[in-house]
């Protein structure tokens, strides 16, 4: 059984049909790429897989449950943990406040508990805010724990955006354009850390990105969509020579491109 | 070990509010003990709307309904309590502070079952619809207290004896009170909850993708803001000895958030100050009349325009003070 399957999702928007009939599966423990041109849906489908938008019509099954539909909150709670690829941080908490939001599971203490300061809820406090911080660490973030988040520079806050999604103990990771504003050193370090998210803490990561060196360098099975619908999968190499692939990013007719190869 | 500290804490915080009151009673005239009693009042207001207002930005704009609401139910609830109370214990001291007592959580549970019915629908929602439906919430809630026969209707309610209700309320119930629900409310905002709060104000799409329930921690927010505006309003009207639905007119609504907004929406010592300023403000303008209204919203474009932020900002006086104190480099007598 794979981990995350999506079975012919239709999103639509009015008159635009931003996704049309895409189907992917992603293997547990997978590094999944998923790109295109601008506008070609990527966001859409991540928004549909995290709830954010229910799709008209499909199925999206994880861990072989259908969880179109769903609350975010409650897709979230399941295991699946995200970015976003307009920063959405809170931005005047700390760094280590931000993670810490996520960790809804690790504090059981109820409000009159937290209103009273009981033992138990300090207990809940204290673990939580020691896990907030080891993932900081995993992230090169621990230094910056106690600054506002706001004031983190670009790359650091998308960084700051994985560790709050790794505080739900998730199964499955969707990167949104994890990259973007990165520059060529920030996004190595990248690589690395994706590589170690799937390698040490056993995640599964979706990503969706432009920067053509960190997805071809580190996914290991590429999904391609254009105009919501589905135009290619297969290994990087495979991709990089696909000739609709090709067409779509460079904007040549496809059937002129069959034709002259 | 830990609960025994608290109590001894918390016996001596009031064994202080106790002695403050005979100090207050011998220093100051009726007057003045009026408007101190008044600012503990807005303390608690303010306090109750900056949880729902500041920290988890969904604007009430009708908080005086809910006042209202504990006002009426404290009020209606202690006079029913005076006779069984009364007629098992006798009358006296510890009586009156058992009928007051449950009549104030009476107003609270009544303020707070109002809040959930007013939140669940409209905070399902994002955006300002909250504050349109609290604003019509106040407005209803008054006219149909002007119309309760029950309750007096437009002349208020007074109770069934002809001195109005008993005036129970005093520098240390008020103070008391104030001190359990700063404490309460300030424990929840710098708590999981808290920070979940701030989170859903701060993006609350990215709040729900990290597993917060936005709408069920919305509603118990704003249930408890509502009732804490209803221990507010059953101390108040147990000071006038009565209560009158133009008590609790739109401008109290607006006086509330002149309150948080002076203070900074978000910080708890910034909404103390707040509800201090207004009452003492209300008194020292009290010859303008109406023209307060104009005044407030004077004072309001002008700190929009000098400092948006309010007083405080986001901040708390402890929090700053703390940094004060660290940022200073050692002092080299450290015996105190």
């Amino acid at each position: 059984m794979s981990l995350l399957e999506l079975r012919a999702v239709d999103k639509i928007f009015g008159g635009l049909h931003a996704v049309r009939g895409v189907s992917f599966a992603v293997e547990k423990g997978a590094i999944f790429g998923l790109i295109g041109p601008n506008g070609a849906g990527k966001t859409t489908l991540f928004n549909v897989i995290t709830g954010v938008y229910t799709p008209e019509h499909g199925q999206i099954l994880f861990q072989g449950k259908n969880i179109a539909g769903l609350k975010p909150a409650l897709i979230a709670e399941r295991g699946v943990a995200r970015t976003f690829q307009n920063i959405r941080i809170f931005r005047t908490m700390t760094v280590v406040e931000n993670v810490m939001v996520a960790g809804h599971h690790l504090h059981k203490a109820s409000i009159p508990a937290a209103m009273l300061r009981t033992r138990g809820y300090e207990r809940d406090e204290q673990a939580l805010r020691k896990r907030a911080h080891e993932l900081l660490e995993v992230l090169g973030l621990a230094e910056l724990a106690d600054e506002v988040a706001g004031s983190l520079p670009y790359g650091s806050q998308r960084r700051l955006e994985i560790a709050r999604g790794l505080m739900l103990s998730p199964q499955l990771l969707l990167l949104d354009e994890p990259a973007a504003g990165m520059n060529s050193q920030e996004a190595r370090t990248l690589n690395d850390q994706i590589r170690f998210l799937r390698d040490q803490l056993g995640l599964t990561v979706i990503l969706v990105e432009h920067n053509m060196a960190v997805v071809m360098n580190v996914c290991e099975t590429i999904h391609v969509v254009d105009h919501g619908e589905t135009i290619a999968q297969g290994t990087p190499a495979e991709i990089k020579v696909h000739p609709k692939v090709l067409a779509a990013y460079l904007g040549e007719e496809p059937a002129e491109t069959e034709a002259s190869a | 070990m830990r609960a025994l500290i608290r109590v001894v804490i918390a016996t001596a915080v009031l064994l202080v509010i106790y002695g403050l009151q005979f100090g207050v009673e011998a220093g100051f005239t009726q007057y003045v003990q009026r408007i101190i009693l008044l600012a503990g009042i807005n303390v608690i207001l303010a306090v109750g709307l900056n949880l729902i207002n500041g920290t988890t930005g969904q604007f009430s704009i009708g908080h005086a309904g809910f006042m209202a609401v504990g006002a009426y139910a404290a009020a209606f609830i202690g006079v029913q309590l005076a006779g069984p109370v009364h007629g098992t214990l006798g009358p006296g001291p510890l009586a009156d502070a058992i009928i007051f007592n449950l009549a104030l959580l009476a107003g609270a549970l009544f303020a707070g079952i109002s809040g959930l019915i007013v939140g669940m629908p409209s905070l399902r929602l994002r955006g300002d619809y909250l504050a349109v439906v609290t604003l019509g919430f106040g407005e209803i809630i008054r006219i149909l207290f002007n119309n309760a026969t029950f309750l007096g209707s437009a002349t208020g309610y007074f109770g069934d004896s002809p001195s109005g209700l008993p005036e129970y309320t005093n520098f240390f119930w008020v103070f008391a009170w104030v001190t359990v629900i700063v404490l309460l409310i300030h424990n929840l905002t710098f708590s999981q909850t808290g920070r979940s709060l701030t989170a859903i104000r701060e993006d609350e799409i990215a709040a729900e993708a990290m597993a917060t329930p936005s709408t069920r921690l919305k509603v118990t927010a704003f249930a408890i803001s509502a009732a804490s505006a209803g221990i507010a309003g059953g101390l108040f009207a147990h000071m006038q000895s009565g209560v009158r639905p133009e008590d609790f007119r739109f401008e109290k609504s607006i006086d509330m958030i002149v309150m948080i907004i002076v203070g900074g929406l978000g910080s708890i010592s910034g909404a103390i100050l707040g509800g201090i300023f207004v009452a003492v403000s209300l008194e020292l303008m009290r010859d303008l009349q109406q023209y307060r209204l104009v005044l407030y919203a004077l004072l309001l474009i002008v700190i929009m325009i000098v400092r948006p932020q309010g007083l405080l900002g986001t901040r708390e006086l402890h929090h700053l003070l703390r940094r004060k104190k660290a940022e200073k480099p050692p002092a080299p007598s450290e015996s105190t």
